[in-house]
């Protein structure tokens, strides 16, 4: 940097044996931003570690086991196919003496290789997972932020059809759309994103009102900075611990959600498949076939389970104070 | 004095773990304080004074490693399980805080949290404990004992709640009390009313005292002895005479210095500012007043008919307690408050009555300073983005010319360029006023609103941001509307002063008028409450304000302990 050479660079007042204040490092110009010091934090938190890695695992296994659309995997057997029940279904994996065999998690009643359903239903549930996400973060933050800064009447408005999304029960609607749209993974990522922005929505709107009294948006405002800018600059990325936290907690009741309303019939239908299809398919096979229920379901325990884990992580590195003594 | 001490440090040694490695807090302390003595120590922010008080309570986080002793009633407190911590807490050694209103529970009447402490520690119970906590209401000088006892503490004021903090601190008759800046948080006129108070206390009751405060002047007006701390050390240790009129280390000298002195005027902090030569005004205020709804009640005037003007290259001085209406005036001048009727001219347009991008034009003009740097700041953005920040909403100039802009904004508040890519916290709490000041002189603007700019800073940090202050208003000449509640930095700087209570105007003049010679009652109530850094002028002039008092038909505050012998 220029600066140590610089002559007409005024020598700092405070630069002596007895000041209180911290003297400013001019050798350097490397600093941390907030965002730095947060990631810096997530990075060490072990659980959050472990449960980003399963996660990547399980997202790495799930897309390149069967492929994806036109793309194959290395898996040999895909999810629709059937062929002979071999050994009544069991599941040839096994650990000691290691082995995969021909089919690691079994097969269905008809003769479908089970690895490959669970893997589909897999991709499907992660699939809806995040667009659920990302629709709901969006809509949440615009929503709580637009309605906790303008305050009056957006305010009320915007609140009461935030209130209006939540008295609808997800479920009857769940049964319209599906009804509607059939099996259409897309789309029913889509309705169950629409409608679950409401909660992120409400902390939003509480998070931007006490933001909007702080004396740096006063400060903002007094130079003349218009409202759309002040919310982008000034305000949403002070909010962007609890949206964050928020959006991970959403993506783990998305996945919920899918398997609740695939198991009513009403979500993802056959011939492609969901984590919570394949337990609905299958319930009544616990006793006989329990594997074709419990393969599905340390799936979605994993995946729900690592992405509260990753949003703890998160809470803890935006929130340091929270964690400590 | 040979009695023995009430509580005792011996080589205390604090050490924190933090995420970025330890931080050496207080390393090792030696004081002791006696019965009927009061020990002041000393010291800006993280100097380890808070730190070494909590050791004597045993409230220090579980992070904290300490070693050396801390002795409260012959017991190492470090060596004392909970049950034994809790029977020294309040009574033995009893604590009163900074902001009273944090210190009492919000939900539980101001009796109940007084009868808590005697019912815990078995020194009365049910109907006489009740009665011992109006008794003790009664001595800390609160008026209807009897009625204020089943309030809530929303319902008292600053004053009133933190002599129930105090009568709450003394329930169990402790030996030795401990006052973390008991005033920092009130008003001159109640900060010299609770000082009376503590200093009753310890004649009345030979409690000892550990006063822990940055104000000089509380230091004068309290301390029998002085303890300064820098750092996590003592740096020097004497009566209050020989510390304060008589300084021996370069820091504690250097603390003194910085304190501005009521009554020295202009250049107490290097040159003195110029005076006005123009008579156009740059900011003129008629029939101001701005009013509050509230849901079922008629508004709240907060300011009432104020007039005044600023005129260029004035610092106009805006005084008052809290409740008067100074900061109100100063966010509705920046347009975050609308007014209710009047007329405010900046520069000789009416900002009441401009809306849109006019306004916004008019705002380029006007610069703004906060109290806390800390909040006027955001986190988020590093200092080069928010001293850049009104270059980019007005859209002036390129980014090449906006980073040369804040470079030499940089260099004029005295902060090095490095500090560019640097974000607030990275920055110690003068730094970042430096900070807010460059920003607010971005757009060079003709009026600047400083809404008490020093009063969130340490003493001699303060004193270096007035000296730049005054140097930067020299060179720019911006007029300037200086809202504070302390009359010493008002002295030391501004042309005119303007004195407000409750919402209206008690006084206005020049600065020698109204701060030397003033003939208004509530001035001079103001006036004799500041205290100075020097306890034998400070002697005189608490006498001089109990003669006041007098004069006025009041009394002054004291602990009344007939009630409590019997």
């Amino acid at each position: 940097m220029s600066d140590n050479t610089n002559p007409t660079q005024p020598v700092q007042p405070e630069a002596d044996q007895y000041s209180v204040e911290d003297v400013i490092d001019q050798t350097t110009d490397k600093s941390y931003s907030q965002g730095q010091l947060v990631l810096r934090r997530f990075l060490r938190h072990k659980a959050a570690m472990v449960a980003l890695i399963t996660l990547i695992l399980i997202i790495i296994l799930a897309f390149t086991s069967i492929g994806y659309g036109p793309i194959p995997g290395w898996w040999d057997k895909d999810y629709l196919t059937t062929s002979t029940v071999q050994n009544g279904g069991a599941p040839t994996l096994s650990l000691w003496p290691f082995q995969i065999g021909e089919h690691p998690f079994g097969q269905d009643t008809i003769g479908k290789d089970y690895f490959a359903m669970v893997m589909r239903g897999t991709q499907v549930s992660l699939f809806i997972a995040f667009t659920v996400g990302i629709i709901a973060t969006f809509l949440g933050t615009a929503i709580g932020a637009i309605a906790g800064y303008y305050r009056g009447i957006t305010e009320s408005l915007l609140m009461r059809v935030t209130d209006l999304f939540i008295i609808i029960p997800a479920l009857v609607l769940a049964a319209v759309f599906g009804r509607t749209f059939g099996s259409n993974v897309p789309m029913l990522a889509v309705m169950l994103g629409v409608i679950s922005w409401t909660g992120l929505a409400r902390l939003v709107r509480g998070e931007v009102l006490s933001l909007r009294e702080r004396e740096f948006v006063a400060a903002a405002r007094a130079i003349g900075t218009p409202s759309p800018t002040i919310i982008r600059r000034h305000v949403l990325p002070n909010a962007l611990g609890t949206i964050v936290v928020n959006a991970t907690l959403l993506i783990s009741s998305a996945i919920l959600t899918e398997t609740a309303i695939s198991f009513l019939g009403f979500g993802v239908r056959a011939p492609d498949t969901s984590l919570g299809l394949l337990i609905q398919t299958y319930q009544n096979a616990l006793t006989t076939r329990p594997w074709l229920f419990w393969w599905p379901g340390i799936f979605i325990l994993g995946i729900a389970l690592c992405v509260n884990f990753i949003g703890d992580g998160l809470r803890d590195a935006f929130d340091p104070r929270q964690s400590m003594d | 004095m040979t009695s023995e001490a009430v509580l005792q440090f011996k080589d205390l040694d604090v050490k924190f773990k933090t995420e970025f490695g330890r931080v050496h807090a207080v390393k090792g302390l030696n004081l002791e304080v006696r019965p009927g003595e009061v020990v002041a120590l000393v010291g800006e922010s993280g100097s380890g004074k808070s730190v070494t008080a909590t050791t004597a309570l045993g409230l220090l986080p579980g992070n904290a490693s300490i070693g050396g002793e801390t002795i409260v009633a012959q017991q190492s407190i470090t060596k004392l399980n909970g049950k034994q911590l809790r029977n020294i807490r309040g009574n033995h050694v009893a604590m009163v805080f900074q902001e009273p209103m944090t210190a009492l529970n919000p939900v539980i009447r101001v009796g109940e949290q007084l009868t808590e402490a005697m019912e815990v520690h078995g020194v009365a119970f049910g109907r006489e404990a009740w009665g011992r906590a109006v008794d003790l209401l009664e001595a800390v000088g609160i008026p209807n004992a009897e009625r204020r006892a089943k309030q809530f503490p929303h319902e008292l004021s600053g004053g009133m709640r933190q002599r129930v903090v105090i009568a709450m601190a003394l329930s169990c008759d402790p030996s030795v009390i401990i006052a973390d800046e008991p005033t920092t948080a009130l008003d001159v006129t109640v900060q010299a009313d609770i000082l009376d108070l503590l200093r009753s206390l310890k004649d009345k009751l030979n409690t000892g005292i550990l006063l822990i405060t940055h104000n000089m002047g509380v230091v004068a007006d309290m301390a029998d002895r002085v303890a300064v701390m820098f750092k996590g050390d003592i740096v020097e240790h004497g009566t209050s005479e020989e510390v304060l009129l008589n300084p021996q280390h370069p820091y504690t000298k250097r603390l003194l210095d910085a304190v501005p002195h009521l009554g020295d005027g202009h250049g107490q902090f290097g040159e003195a500012v110029n005076p006005v030569t123009s008579e156009e005004h740059a900011l003129d205020v008629k029939n101001f007043v701005i009013e509050y709804k509230r849901q079922g009640k008629k508004p709240f005037r907060a300011v009432d008919d104020v007039s005044f003007d600023v005129r260029r290259g004035e610092i106009v001085g805006l005084v008052g307690e809290s409740g008067s209406g100074k900061s109100t005036i100063g966010r509705a001048l920046l347009g975050l408050i609308p007014a209710h009727s009047g007329e405010v001219r900046v520069l000789g347009e009416d900002l009441t009555q401009l809306r849109g991008s006019a306004l916004k034009k008019l705002r380029r003009r006007i610069g703004v300073i906060f109290q806390d740097p800390a909040a006027s700041l955001n986190p988020r953005l590093p200092v080069g983005d928010v001293i850049a920040e009104p270059l980019d909403v007005h859209r002036i100039g390129t980014s090449a010319e906006r980073k040369n802009r804040v470079h030499e904004l940089l260099d004029a508040v005295r902060l090095p360029r490095s500090a560019y890519n640097r974000y607030p916290h990275e920055l110690s709490g003068g730094q970042r006023q430096r900070v807010s000041i460059a920003r607010a002189l971005t757009l060079n603007p003709d009026l600047l609103v400083a809404d008490e700019p020093t009063s969130a800073l340490d003493v001699s940090v303060k004193a270096s941001v007035l000296e730049m202050f005054t140097e930067l208003q020299k060179e720019f000449g911006f007029a300037c509307l200086f809202i504070s509640h302390d009359l010493a930095v008002i002295d030391s700087l501004a042309h005119r002063v303007v004195v407000m209570q409750y919402g209206k105007i008690v006084e206005r003049g020049t600065r020698e008028e109204v701060l030397l010679h003033s003939s208004e009652e509530y001035t001079r109530r103001l006036l004799a409450a500041a205290p100075v850094p020097d306890p034998i002028e400070q002697a005189q002039r608490r006498a001089d304000r109990h003669a006041l008092l007098a004069e006025f038909g009041e009394q002054v505050v004291e602990l009344d302990t007939r009630e409590l012998d019997q």
